[in-house]
């Protein structure tokens, strides 16, 4: 499956960068969302997809079974979902005041610091 | 050195409240240095170098060698004595001015460089010196920095020296790659090794151009005239004596490597030579004091160069004597200068006349100097002068010529020194009134002492002969030479010259203002001056750099995103091209049908969102595509994920649906073909994404770094749930980290939001049903204790701070749209954050007590039975994973309540009106 995994990040990384190439400020966001998706996904991939069994270890055990996922990736990507979430909150109101700020949603309107 | 260092610091303070007592008392230092290298030279003589070495970057072999052999002792020599009168005439001289302690600053600076550049015995540590040096200059020429022209003639001094002092560098490197060594007294040995390098000329260019630069030769030259607008000080210090003989100490003590080349003539010979006839006839042109001295200057480092170019025994003690005469001579001119424009307020020597009188000293010394400069016996200047002629007509090459052009430029000289150091002083009609404050004894004290000095040792030639000037010789020639100097050589050849010298000379002088007019006339005549190429070709190297900003940094953030997208790209395709990547086999019974089946629904809401022309399709969409990452994850045994992905998605609608109507709407702006082009762009990247993570998954896996963690995860941190192990105890620093960062975005995200009146607005106003009231009633209560089990059990089964915080904040925003009494949100939504990271801060610390590295966790024995948990241990780690649970409910709420409510008339975004 990993394959089909790298296509669908790919895919996802596509798009994200399609919308951050746009010029209004909202698509800015939608594809900063889609590369965070595809960043998590990326890391987990990379990590080795595995069959499928979680990092849990059972009750009766002292350690997980061999051919066990990989916890660590697991651990990067649940912080990293949650910072995900507090940046797009920040980008959110950033994007907004900058746009109370100038005046204009454009990016090929923003092309001086000085205005 | 450490002394002058001190100087640098404590001497401008002086310098503030009296700028004549900081002259006298700063100059002690530089004369007892003097004295002490005086009294080494025996020693320098006798082989016994002062030396010195300390580590300065040992890591990569660097020392801070010192050695002071005969060179570099006549060098410190002159550079301490003169200071130390310089010091006492630049406290006179700027008493009262603002610039007087920069000055003092800068010249201890300046006089520290030169000392280090003068031992310096490692080529880097020389650079180090030479540069600082020109720094130095620059900041003394630009001390009237409220002047545009003083800014622009030490711009062009600091360009066309550091252009030089980076070229000398470069040469440096291949000198101590072909040698071997960055020692210089032990570059001599390996002259041969040195020569047969491969880039041996190079070298030799690079190195020349370093010395040219800083000595004002031909075409570099025009750097020094402009310096002259720095005050008088600092150019009879700098820009006469000491600092534009670096070129020529440099040249002097690198010629026992370079000298034996025939490269090495055929570059300084005619450089020096054009220098010291192009210097002596620009001079011819000029009426300003200074600027008459500055052009003899440059010719008198032609002719430095020209005898170092020469190279035999004779014209390097006669390039050592040169060098000696003309500081003193030319430093005390400088000075006379100085006075004469303090007492007159002018430097027009057309004008100047009858200063004998009112300023007999000044005069006596001036006489002294001029005298000496012309090469009249008994001064050191004929002595000069006589060594100068001797050793041009013993040259072996290109004698007759250099001979004429010596011969040109010192009758000039000779023209020069009587407009100079007579002119001014002789009476013609009335005597003008002079300002008395050019009398004081600062001013006179130094003139004085240096004419004194040059008639002295031309009286006693001895005095300097025997060792000073031998050692340095010998170190130049490798080889142990006698130095005889003496006034009388007996009737021959070099007298002639000497006296014709003098009488074209007076006869310069005495048509001085004819000779002026025609000189004057055929410069204007000439088609380029350097200086205006120089500003020419630099005001085009601006403009050129303007072009390349602008063209790179256009300020377009599309364009930089996209040169940076395809740039990554092109890295990623070329490595694995060079890495023989290969699209990995794939077979179809490896496929699963429900991960491809959510794969294609994300797809789909994928081409959805970015084909979306309304935020709300767009948002709902991604929506799509975030669950779908959340089935992923479940289906690939990662449930902790799926459980925040699911959480932190619906979280993130909510925000949009708070904000979504504040924010800009969509719009279509770009080309079909601009949006064509930006898809290419954008799928090489996604592409390079997809090829980087395969080649990275081709590699052969080894251990994994979580091996020690899966296997210690329960015996030794007593969780069996490894993810939250992971981020509780095992890398707990880093979730610390991680909480921070949430807890400075919304921080980020209050500031932002933050518009100058701290009044809240009301909350949702409203917009809730009786219904909706009626089911959180029992809702919120439940979520709040799913999330304190989820936290309980975190440690065990998937759940644990992070997932228990996004539900508890969900349950408290379910809440706040509960209102309707339009009632403040959380009192303080900064407590639980600020609680939550001092929670997990102060876990770290129980450790210690147990004699254990901080942050190591520690269990209590006691283990409670807790309902629907079970058996639960208590210990740091879970006091941690409170921290967390704390921090993230506590930023997950306030930045949606600051969203909700953030600014007045804010609605609970029911629909988009877009």
């Amino acid at each position: 499956m990993e394959p089909i995994f790298a296509i669908l990040i790919g895919f996802l990384t596509a798009a994200g960068f399609y919308l951050m190439l746009r010029r209004t400020f909202m698509r800015l966001l939608l594809g900063f969302l889609l590369l965070g998706q595809a960043a998590n996904l990326l890391i987990l991939t990379a990590g080795g997809l595995g069959p499928g069994t979680s990092p849990i270890i059972h009750p009766d055990a002292t350690t997980l079974p061999p051919g066990h996922p990989d916890p660590l990736p697991q651990a990067l990507i649940l912080t990293a979902i949650v910072i995900g979430f507090a940046t797009v909150a920040f980008a959110v109101v950033l994007l907004k005041r900058a746009n109370q700020a100038t005046g204009t949603d454009d990016f090929d309107a923003l092309d001086t610091t000085d205005s | 050195m450490g002394a002058v260092a001190t100087g640098a610091v404590i001497w401008p303070q002086v310098a503030r409240g009296n700028a004549r007592l900081a002259g006298w008392l700063s100059a002690l230092v530089p004369a007892a240095l003097a004295v002490w290298l005086i009294a080494r030279v025996p020693d320098v003589g006798a082989g016994q170098l002062p030396a010195a070495s300390f580590a300065w970057v040992p890591a990569l072999g660097l020392t801070l060698d010192f050695r002071l052999d005969g060179v570099g002792l006549l060098l410190s020599v002159l550079v301490a004595s003169i200071g130390a009168l310089i010091l006492i005439y630049g406290g006179g001289y700027l008493k009262g001015s603002p610039q007087a302690a920069p000055f003092f600053g800068f010249i201890h600076l300046f006089m520290l460089a030169m000392l280090g550049l003068a031992g310096a015995d490692h080529l880097l540590v020389l650079f180090v010196f030479w540069e600082l040096t020109s720094l130095a200059s620059y900041l003394l020429i630009g001390l009237a920095h409220d002047s545009a022209d003083a800014r622009k003639a030490a711009l062009r001094a600091l360009l066309i020296t550091g252009f030089g002092g980076v070229a000398m560098l470069a040469g440096f490197i291949l000198l101590a790659d072909a040698a071997g060594t960055w020692k210089i007294s032990e570059l001599a040995a390996r002259a041969d090794a040195v020569r047969a390098h491969p880039a041996a000329h190079w070298m030799l260019a690079l190195i020349l151009l370093g010395a040219v630069t800083k000595s004002a030769q031909v075409p570099f030259h025009f750097w020094l005239p402009g310096a002259m607008v720095a005050p008088t000080p600092v150019s009879a210090y700098l820009h006469s004596a000491t600092m534009v003989k670096a070129g020529v100490y440099l040249l002097a003590k690198l010629s026992p490597v370079f000298s034996a080349w025939p490269a090495w003539s055929a570059v300084l010979l005619p450089l020096g030579a054009l220098t010291m006839l192009a210097g002596a006839i620009f001079a011819l042109a000029q009426t300003d004091l200074k600027r008459l001295l500055a052009y003899s200057t440059m010719s008198a480092l032609g002719t430095l160069v020209v005898l170092l170019g020469i190279g035999t025994d004779l014209a390097v003690q006669a390039a050592m004597v040169f060098l000696i005469v003309h500081a003193l001579y030319k430093a005390a001119l400088f000075m006379v200068a100085g006075v004469v424009d303090k007492a007159t307020g002018t430097r027009d020597i057309t004008v100047l006349h009858g200063l004998g009188k009112q300023l007999p000293l000044l005069a006596f010394a001036a006489g002294l100097a001029a005298f000496s400069m012309s090469g009249v016996p008994p001064f050191i200047g004929f002595i000069g002068k006589e060594l100068l002629y001797e050793a041009k007509v013993q040259a072996q090459t290109a004698g007759p010529l250099i001979i004429f052009c010596g011969f040109a430029a010192n009758a000039i000289n000779v023209a020069v020194a009587l407009k100079v150091g007579f002119s001014p002083f002789v009476n013609r009609g009335e005597i003008p009134q002079i300002n008395p404050k050019a009398k004081q004894s600062a001013l006179l004290a130094g003139p004085l002492l240096l004419a004194i000095a040059g008639a002295v040792v031309g009286l006693w030639p001895d005095l300097i002969g025997k060792n000073l000037i031998r050692v340095a010789v010998e170190d130049i020639t490798v080889t142990p030479t006698t130095v005889k100097l003496k006034l009388w050589h007996g009737f021959n050849l070099v007298l002639l010259l000497s006296g014709l010298t003098v009488a074209a000379g007076i006869a310069l002088y005495a048509w001085r203002s004819r000779v002026r007019g025609i000189v004057a006339g055929a410069l204007d005549r000439m088609p380029t001056r350097a200086a205006k190429t120089f500003d020419a070709g630099l005001s085009r190297v601006i403009k050129g750099a303007g072009g390349a900003t602008r063209f790179f940094q256009h300020g377009n953030l599309r364009g930089y995103f996209a040169v940076l997208l395809l740039t990554v790209a092109a890295l990623v395709f070329h490595a694995a091209r060079a890495g023989g990547f290969s699209v990995p086999g794939f077979e179809v019974s490896d496929l699963r049908f429900a991960p491809v089946g959510v794969m294609m629904m994300m797809v789909v809401a994928t081409v959805l969102a970015v084909r979306a022309k309304a935020r709300v399709t767009a948002l709902l969409a991604l929506g799509g595509v975030g669950y779908g990452v959340a089935l992923l994850y479940a289906l690939y045994g990662a449930p902790d994920l799926a459980l925040t992905q699911v959480l932190v998605e619906t979280l993130t609608l909510v925000l949009f649906a708070f904000i979504l109507a504040k924010l800009p709407p969509m719009r279509s702006r770009s080309s079909p073909r601009r949006r064509a082009l930006d898809a290419l762009i954008a799928g090489a990247a996604g592409l390079a994404v997809a090829v980087a993570l395969l080649a990275a998954r081709a590699e052969p896996a080894g251990a994994r770094v979580s091996d020690a963690m899966v296997a210690d995860s329960y015996l030794v941190a007593k969780g069996k749930n490894v993810v939250n192990v992971i981020l509780v105890d095992f890398r707990a620093l880093d979730t610390l980290g991680e909480i921070s960062v949430l807890a400075i975005a919304a921080l980020g995200v209050a500031a932002l939001l933050y518009n100058g009146s701290p009044t809240r607005g009301p909350g949702s106003q409203a917009t809730a049903t009786a219904m909706y009231r009626a089911s959180i009633r029992w809702l919120v209560p439940l979520l709040y204790a799913l999330s304190i089990l989820l936290l309980l059990r975190g440690h065990n089964e998937p759940g644990g701070g992070f997932i228990g915080g996004l539900v508890a904040a969900s349950a408290a925003i379910l809440r706040e749209l509960g209102r309707t009494d339009g009632a403040n949100g959380p009192r303080s939504p900064v407590l639980p954050v600020a609680c939550g990271l001092a929670i997990a801060l102060a876990s770290a610390f129980p450790a210690w007590f147990h004699g254990q590295p901080w942050m190591q966790g520690v269990w209590l024995t006691w283990e409670p039975w807790l309902p629907l948990v079970g058996t639960t241990k208590l210990g740091t780690p879970f006091l941690f994973d409170i921290g967390v649970y704390a921090v993230v409910f506590g930023v997950a709420r306030w930045i949606l309540d600051l969203l909700l409510r953030g600014e007045p008339k804010t609605t609970v975004a029911t629909a988009d009106p877009d």
